[in-house]
């Protein structure tokens, strides 16, 4: 294949390349039409022309042969008829002889009755074109008047030559014009093609890049591109959150297969065995309630609420839970005051929001526990209706969770490296992080100067019912 | 006692078939929701144990054509569906009672021990006596030994749903469902901190305890050797 092969193939296969020789193929047969007909009513017109004088001048000699006799057609003739002049005559007599007229012979083309084009020879080897019309005289004579159009042919044909060339120039200029429209198009759209496969390769920082003239290009490009750093947003949270996943479930199961491995090695008699299967059932337990509190959390992310929220006493709910809790909190030295009476009732999951106010008492009982100097450990809890929406603040003394960790440790699980060492999934706060926002609530997390105030805002009524 | 397991996974119903028979229970398997359903229906059984997801018909299907028949066989549901969503579902449809897989082999058996239990109905019970502890149900006092007990209202209740399921093991999940209606997992030993609280006033000053803690299982309130 040649290189201009190569270059009309992909050419080809190009929308602008394609739609342009469309074009100029639909202008060309228009413009052959218009120019065809031009020059077919020109033609008409001339000849016409020629053709009426013709008819006169046979009127003419008919009436001259009517008035004087052929003899005088034959003057008429002689009078007429100059060597190279444009008017053409062959005169004969009954036996097809000529008696006087300018043509050497009467024109093969020409033998019947009907007039017509033909060719002659004015000098050797000048071939031209002529027309002419017969007349038989009543005594049998016979004349052809012609013309000489051998300068309307040459116009005609220098016409066509013309318009011939223009339309091949046309059509050329036309299909190089696209072709370079397509090849300038297509190398644009060749580097969005580029950058689109190496991000599908995987390469998610590539970009696709910009010529700056602000077009409907560019505009693709840009609209590309803030898709592109959509989608790199997405990824890299889901990459976190598979991060902290596989990080949580990937460190107690390696602690399984060491005990189940440590048991095996370390042989021992049945009860040594007893033992080892013992721990291991307690770690795969562990497990499996870090598993569940994921799951949860990513069901509750990608739920909705319908048909699961009641109309419930919230005051009474939280003293439940607190009172749930107040032994174990009572058990670590810690005192645990509820702040909280009857009310407001608020439409929720139920299930759900005890799960979230006691994962905040649970927290509140496993980190808050004051630094030796810190005094006695207090947690209270409280709660505190606002205009359209209810604060549950769950407090302690302990050491509290730092301005910086503070966000982080209710996204999606992340466990702050305090929580990996304590029992217990340490999803507790994504978990409430995930009912508050299934409530269209939020959460935050304060400084409760010593020790941490956790904020859990619920709305008072559902969304679309108060408005 | 004598339970059906309708359950596909075949290395799980042999688990449990040998588990129950170890436990002194026959147990029937069907590995499919058709062939557990026309089991069910000869009536023979005292506890059905049904997972979710079944091949032909599935377990809530199973539960729900039993149960429009009138078939008042207790009815655990295993799924591996844990939310409390589909546990409704799953109590709706006409279980009595909905575990969670995977889950403790003594868990399953102290649930379905307790269901076969529940044929008795609980209601017409005015009074629970284990030993020298009695529990009045229509006066909520309870004595030991004939001296009053003063219990907190959910110590009672606690109290109350141990002495029902006397000489049964009752997990921490169950208390924590019956006792509390909580179905989340409370991450510390809650559970342990209120029955040693219970235990310290029903049993501290006696000389024979009542309430005894099962080694991996939970907690049994009996009279007799610990």
């Amino acid at each position: 294949m040649t290189v201009l092969d190569r270059l009309g193939a992909s050419a080809w296969t190009s929308t602008p390349f394609r739609l342009a020789a469309l074009s100029i193929a639909a202008f060309l047969i228009t413009a052959a039409g218009i120019v065809g007909f031009l020059f077919w009513q020109t033609n008409n017109l001339l000849t016409e022309q020629v053709l009426s004088g013709l008819r006169a001048e046979v009127q003419e000699m008919r009436h001259i042969e009517a008035a004087a006799g052929s003899a005088s057609v034959a003057e008429a003739v002689k009078a007429r008829a100059r060597p190279e002049g444009p008017g053409l005559y062959f005169f004969a007599d009954r036996t097809g002889r000529k008696r006087a007229g300018n043509l050497s012979r009467l024109p093969p083309e020409l033998e019947g009755e009907a007039g017509g084009t033909f060719r002659y020879e004015r000098q050797a080897g000048d071939q031209r074109l002529a027309v002419a019309l017969p007349v038989l005289f009543p005594d049998g004579t016979r004349l052809l008047v012609g013309r000489d159009i051998e300068e309307q042919r040459v116009f005609a044909n220098r016409m066509r030559t013309v318009f011939l060339l223009g339309f091949s120039l046309l059509s050329l200029a036309g299909l190089a014009g696209g072709l370079g429209a397509g090849r300038l198009l297509l190398n644009r759209i060749d580097q969005i093609n580029a950058a689109s496969r190496s991000i599908m390769a995987g390469d998610l920082t590539q970009r696709v890049p910009l010529a700056g003239s602000n077009d409907e290009l560019d505009g693709l490009a840009q609209n590309l591109n803030m898709m592109l750093d959509r989608i790199e947003q997405l990824m890299s949270g889901l990459r976190e959150v598979s991060d902290n996943i596989a990080h949580d479930l990937k460190t107690p199961l390696s602690r399984l297969r060491n005990r189940a491995e440590a048991t095996l090695r370390d042989g021992g008699d049945c009860d040594a065995y007893r033992a080892g299967l013992e721990r291991i059932i307690e770690e795969a337990d562990e497990l499996i309630k870090t598993f569940n509190a994921m799951l949860l959390v990513a069901r509750l992310e990608a739920g909705a609420l319908e048909g699961s929220t009641e109309a419930f006493d919230l005051g009474s709910l939280v003293r439940d839970v607190a009172e749930f809790y107040e032994p174990v909190s009572d058990e670590q030295g810690l005192e645990l005051t509820v702040d909280v009476g009857d009310g407001p009732e608020i439409v929720a999951n139920r299930h759900l929001v005890s799960q979230a106010v006691a994962n905040l008492i649970d927290n509140a009982i496993k980190y808050g526990r004051p630094d030796a100097a810190g005094g006695p450990g207090k947690i209270s809890v409280s709660l505190r209706p606002l205009n359209h929406d209810v604060e549950i603040i769950v407090a302690d003394r302990g050491p509290g969770i730092s301005a910086d960790d503070r966000e982080r440790a209710l996204k999606r699980f992340v466990r702050l490296e305090a929580s990996r060492t304590k029992p217990g999934t340490g999803l507790g706060l994504s978990l409430v992080s995930a009912v508050a926002r299934l409530h269209h609530g939020t959460v935050r997390l304060e400084d409760n100067a010593p020790g941490l105030r956790a904020v859990l805002v619920l709305p008072l009524a559902r969304q679309g019912t108060s408005a | 006692m004598r339970v059906l397991v309708i359950e596909d996974d075949r290395e799980t119903a042999q688990f449990l078939q040998k588990s129950l028979k170890e436990s002194g229970h026959a147990a029937d398997l069907a590995g499919d929701g058709e062939t557990g359903l026309s089991l069910a229906e000869t009536g023979v059984y005292d506890v059905l144990i049904v997972d979710r997801m079944l091949p032909k018909l599935d377990g809530l299907s199973v539960v729900k054509t039993l149960r429009t028949g009138g078939l008042r066989t207790p009815v655990l549901i295993l799924s591996a569906l844990g939310d409390v969503d589909d546990r409704v579902k799953g109590l709706r449809a006409g279980g009595d009672d909905y575990l969670t897989k995977p889950y403790a082999y003594t868990e399953l058996l102290a649930r379905i021990e307790a269901l076969s239990r529940r044929a008795v109905p609980e209601e017409q019970v005015t009074k629970y006596v284990v030993g020298d502890l009695v529990l009045d149900r229509l006066s909520h006092r309870v004595t030991r030994g004939g001296e009053q007990i003063i219990l907190q209202p959910r110590e009672y209740r606690l109290l109350e749903y141990l002495m029902k399921n006397a000489g049964q093991v009752v997990t921490r999940t169950m208390l924590l469902e019956n006792v509390w209606d909580y179905h989340f997992d409370p991450q510390t030993n809650v559970i342990d901190v209120h029955v040693s609280r219970l235990r310290s006033k029903i049993d501290k000053n006696f000389e024979k305890p009542l309430l005894h803690t099962v080694r991996g299982a939970g907690y049994m309130v009996r009279d007799g050797a610990g």
